[in-house]
């Protein structure tokens, strides 16, 4: 039988192709027995009592699961995300891409308690030149500013943020984006915005494996062959030279 | 309590490029070397997941713990200073490598007319062009003397470049070890341009290998790739010059370096004429060592070599009340506001491809290449197109008008991702009586020290070097020709979180007089023969180029001046 062990341990940096390799089977359209049926999302029924019991295939990103937000602050910041950056004729928009999953694991980890700031007080009044002075930690930050677009959507327009129609959604934005809305907590609703505005691009644009940039869609928009190891055969050409994206997965086993 | 470990030759404070140099050179010369380092050690192999843009760019994975020390910043003395919490300018380096592990690359020597720049400004305009608040000084070494270790510090990088003869550059004893780096099609649009308008294009010196390349000290090193990932990120291919795949190894390789990694100095003890060694913590477990040296290099970043004298009470630290003192005098920066940003309908270019130190420059208007004597600035900026490669988080370029996020936004930086770059420009830096750095007194670091005090702001001859330099960036997009043409005429203020140049100098200045110098030209401290203060904090003023060639011909000089004292002692000049 065929020794799927690299199948079994998952071990790291296989490609298909190794995997095929090493197993030592040829494929030619032929069903091959359960594991490597699963593989290749066949419908092989071929198991036998010999073959190992398959890993489950993954018909889902298992990244796409929340580790902070609840599951209203999700949608909610989907919803607002969305409207940084909509769904359009050049393809899909930050809801689809995944940038709100990509937030929630941002502010679930080190960047979201600002690990790597300077966070000693005391917290004066800042002029404009001498950046950010607050106190309050961006994962709480976030989650206060959520609440805040749902207070002030629902004082303008009856409804919860992600209720409402995309007109009066960029409505609401365009109000925090000015410091028009109230305050979150003394700090002006523009630094709110900001935040969900710069981590809306992030998780459109930032390499895949940090759950957004769905099957690096966001770079395929720009034309962006992400993170190959060299552009020197490209760099002169004076067309523009098409490549398909590359995440850091493919530079894993290097 | 302290831990006293047995006496050293030389304990050397940070091991970036000015350590590294140090480190490098002493061990080969058959001298023992302490290295503390407050980060973590490096080599390639770090870098086999530097095409990150998030983790490297926008999370600083390479850069300074701010959560364990900052500086703090004011535009004048009559604010109060606070601190810079997160980053949005300076992008201080840590660990092996320093900020050479994630520089660009750019190897511009400065020019004559630097080392001597008061000299040279008053026999040509009269001693009434410098104002009273400029404290502008000679720096007490001649671009003839340090040209040798200029080719050294070259050699070792593998430079690649091609000469330019005139305009105020110094003559070259030897071409750049390697040929210049690939010339593409924006850098192409700016030779056109630039030659039509009468003039002189070169491709900028890169750190950048354009080919395969083996130092003098044995160190091969693999051609750059175009990858788009320097600035910011480190080299796997190691194409890009880093203390981390020249001068550290070496230093390793003679087993003379003891280097300690996570060992962050906290003061040099010091009986106000001699160091006897430093103090240090180690980061991980929190225990405190004393090691004493005969020789204290401090060769930490600008800030922390200001910081570190200060708070071992070395030097005289500055006044602006009185103009009295030294330590803290002279912190300079750089001017690159000016610039014509241009975007094309319809055309393409491979901006995704790039490298930190790929550009081309015209040297017309740097130094004093063109007359001042109408213009009320010293000086003047390098105008270059670069390509490092647009990173997409980074570069959602949009022509004005256009808004900031939305359908409009997303339509339009995915129109002009692959169509726009701008013609910049990077300015000189004079000082200024009251651009200077001391202690903050009131924030403190993860040790109780005193954080770092910036009072800066841009001056009257910032703004005109601006205003000025502006047209020429707007003559030559004109020239090239682009569909739409934005040009930055303002110099606003200083923004410690909206600037974005980490070219920052001054603070224990060289020169001739100790009364208003730190160190001499071996950058010896006046104060303290055996303490040696080297990086760009020795630079006097800022030119208009990249700092790191000149702070590493000053190391290599440096290196040569203490191997000199442990033989003779004494004031080396």
């Amino acid at each position: 039988m065929a020794d799927n062990s690299n199948m079994q341990t998952g071990k790291k940096g296989t490609t298909r192709r190794d995997f095929l390799k090493n197993s030592g089977l040829t494929v030619g359209g032929v069903v091959l027995g359960g594991a490597i049926g699963s593989l290749f999302g066949g419908g092989s029924t071929a198991t036998t009592q010999e073959t190992a019991p398959a890993a489950p295939a993954l018909t889902v990103n298992p990244s796409a699961a929340l580790m902070f937000f609840t599951p209203d602050q999700y949608k909610l910041a989907a919803a607002a995300a969305e409207r940084i950056y909509p769904k359009d004729d050049n393809g899909p928009g930050a809801m689809e891409l995944n940038a709100a999953i990509y937030i929630d694991h941002q502010l679930a980890g080190a960047w979201g308690i600002n690990s790597k700031e300077y966070m000693a007080g005391p917290f004066y009044k800042a002029e404009e030149t001498q950046g950010s002075q607050i106190r309050i930690l961006r994962k709480d930050l976030f989650v206060m500013g959520l609440a805040a677009l749902n207070t002030y959507s629902n004082k303008n327009f009856d409804a919860n943020f992600a209720d409402l129609e995309a007109e009066q959604q960029d409505e609401v934005l365009t109000a925090f984006s000015e410091d028009k809305a109230p305050e979150i907590s003394k700090v002006r609703s523009g630094i709110f915005f900001n935040l969900l505005r710069s981590l809306t691009i992030e998780g459109v644009y930032a390499d895949p494996l940090y759950g957004g940039n769905k099957e690096m869609q966001g770079w395929a928009m720009r034309k962006y062959p992400g993170t190959r190891l060299s552009f020197a055969k490209e760099i002169q050409n004076s067309d523009f030279v098409q490549l398909d994206p590359e995440s850091l997965t493919s530079h894993m086993g290097h | 309590m302290a831990t006293k470990l047995p006496k050293v030759p030389v304990v050397v404070v940070g091991m970036g490029w000015a350590g590294g140099i140090v480190a490098s050179e002493l061990t080969k010369a058959g001298i023992s070397v302490v290295g503390l380092e407050r980060g973590k050690d490096r080599n390639s192999s770090d870098y086999m997941m530097a095409h990150d843009e998030l983790r490297y760019q926008h999370r600083e994975e390479l850069m300074q713990d701010l959560s364990k020390e900052t500086i703090t910043s004011r535009n004048n003395e009559k604010m109060r200073a606070l601190p810079m919490r997160d980053y949005g300018t300076f992008i201080v380096g840590d660990g092996v490598g320093g900020a050479g592990s994630h520089w660009n690359g750019q190897t511009y020597r400065f020019l004559p007319y630097d080392f001597e720049i008061k000299t040279m400004t008053e026999e040509r305009y009269g001693a009434d062009k410098i104002s009273p608040d400029m404290p502008l000084q000679n720096w007490g070494i001649t671009y003839d003397e340090i040209e040798p270790y200029y080719d050294t510090f070259e050699k070792m990088a593998g430079i690649s470049g091609e000469t330019v003869e005139g305009f105020g550059y110094g003559p070259r004893s030897n071409p750049y070890p390697t040929g210049p780096m690939l010339k593409t099609p924006i850098m192409e649009l700016f030779e056109t341009a630039t030659k039509n308008l009468g003039y002189s294009p070169y491709i900028l010196p890169s750190g950048n290998l354009s080919e395969a390349y083996e130092n003098p000290d044995g160190i091969s090193r693999a051609a750059c790739q175009y990858c788009a990932y320097c600035e910011n990120f480190g080299c796997e291919y190691g194409a890009k010059a880093d203390p981390a795949v020249t001068v550290i190894p070496v230093a390793k390789q003679t087993g003379n370096l003891d280097l300690r990694t996570h060992s962050n100095v906290t003061e040099i003890l010091n009986d106000g004429v001699k160091a006897t060694g430093v103090l240090y913590v180690d980061t991980i477990t929190g225990e405190e060592f004393e090691q004493p040296a005969e020789v204290v290099v401090v060769a930490s970043y600008v800030f922390n070599n200001v910081r570190l004298l200060l708070n071992s009470g070395l030097g005289r630290p500055y006044n602006s009340a009185d103009q009295t003192g030294s330590i803290g005098k002279n912190y300079c920066y750089q001017v690159s506001s000016a610039s014509s940003m241009m975007f094309f309908e319809g055309k393409e270019f491979n901006l995704y491809g790039g490298a930190g130190a790929l550009g081309i420059e015209i040297p017309d208007f740097v130094g004093d290449a063109f007359d001042h004597s109408e213009l009320n600035f010293l000086h003047g900026a390098g105008i270059r197109v670069t390509q490092y490669g647009n990173r997409p988080i980074a570069n959602n370029v949009v022509p004005a008008g256009t808004p900031a996020w939305g359908a409009e936004f997303k339509a339009a930086s995915i129109k002009y991702a692959n169509s726009f770059f701008p013609v910049k420009s990077q300015g000189a830096s004079m000082p200024h009586r009251y651009n200077y750095l001391d202690l903050d007194p009131e924030y403190k670091d993860a040790y109780g020290k005193p954080l770092l005090r910036m009072t800066f702001d841009y001056t009257e001859q910032d703004r005109e070097l601006v205003k000025y330099i502006s047209k020429v960036t707007h003559k030559i997009a004109e020239e090239i020709g682009a569909d739409i043409i934005q040009t930055n005429e303002e110099q606003g203020a200083f923004n410690v979180n909206k600037d974005t140049n980490t070219h920052n100098t001054g603070g224990v200045i060289m020169g001739a007089d100790p009364e208003t110098s730190a160190v001499n030209s071996y950058l010896q401290m006046w104060d303290a023969e055996n303490v040696f203060v080297v990086g760009a904090s020795a630079f006097p003023h800022n030119s208009a180029f990249n700092p790191t060639v000149t702070l590493g011909a000053l190391s290599y000089r440096a290196a040569e001046g203490i191997q000199r004292f442990l033989k003779e002692g004494g004031s080396l000049v």
